[in-house]
């Protein structure tokens, strides 16, 4: 018998559309959820070594305070803020507000630069205050 | 005519059985983890590279082990929820697909364990 599912159309795909703020803005989410969970095993590992002693500790912990570990440290921080507020933004929708398509489109854009304002300014304040 | 038992209606799961119970834990672990991620990561930007001694006073700090004790279960939860959406939503494979949502389940409950099992050792025994 014919695979008759073979020939069916598919729905329009990602390059279809016209690349807009909010569209951008849903993909980085999904993908800065995707490195937060990726990223949580860095931090596992340098909780868990705390508990396993001086040894293993000074270990990760001297990656974690090598140029390159707090480069991943930044973008963590980054990657924490975006989807941070790229979920506020859904807890927002979930409940009936912001449909509007100039302020979602505005909104998108304030997501991506707060959430690099806000990782500069966490980062700048406690280098300032340790 | 409604063929569904009085309780299946009172329960009101449908025949996915689970309801919208995975949008419900996404949202409320997502509450959660807004001021506990803010804490969490100030925290790691501060001890990241410290002396151990350091790291580990501050880690054993009541307050301190509270939040991270929490922030290990609320992101555990939030991370795997969030997972499993990504791999239902692009692997089509149906072996593929049971396989990877088993991954996810158990890499996530050992590394939430190792985490929780860390903090606790640090808050009491040091």
């Amino acid at each position: 018998m014919a695979n008759v599912t073979n020939n069916r159309p598919l729905s329009p795909h990602l390059q279809i559309y016209k690349f807009i703020p909010t569209m951008a803005m849903s993909i980085v989410h999904r993908i800065t959820g995707g490195a937060l969970y990726f990223g949580t095993l860095l931090v596992a590992a340098w909780l868990i070594a705390a508990a396993s002693g001086e040894d293993y500790f000074s270990q990760v912990n001297w990656f974690f305070g090598s140029i390159i570990g707090q480069i991943i440290l930044f973008g963590y921080t980054w990657a924490m803020f975006h989807h941070l507020l790229g979920g506020l933004r859904h807890i927002m929708w979930d409940i009936g507000y912001g449909f509007e398509k100039e302020f979602s489109t505005m909104l998108a854009k304030a997501n991506l630069v707060a959430s690099i304002a806000l990782t500069v300014l966490v980062w700048a304040i406690v280098l300032i205050v340790r | 005519m409604d063929m569904r038992t009085p309780l299946a209606k009172v329960r009101g799961l449908g025949s996915a059985k689970s309801g919208t119970e995975h949008f419900w834990r996404v949202r409320t672990t997502s509450l959660a983890l807004v001021p506990l991620m803010l804490f969490y990561v100030v925290f790691l930007i501060m001890y990241a590279g410290r002396p151990y001694a350091e790291v580990v006073s501050a880690l054993a700090n009541p307050f301190v082990a509270t939040i991270n004790g929490l922030t290990v279960i609320a992101s555990i939860i939030h991370m795997r929820l969030g997972m499993e959406e990504i791999i239902q939503d692009y692997i089509h494979s149906e072996f593929m697909k049971v396989a990877l949502l088993i991954l996810n389940a158990t890499f996530s409950l050992v590394v939430g364990g190792l985490c929780l099992f860390a903090v606790l050792k640090i808050a009491f025994a040091g």
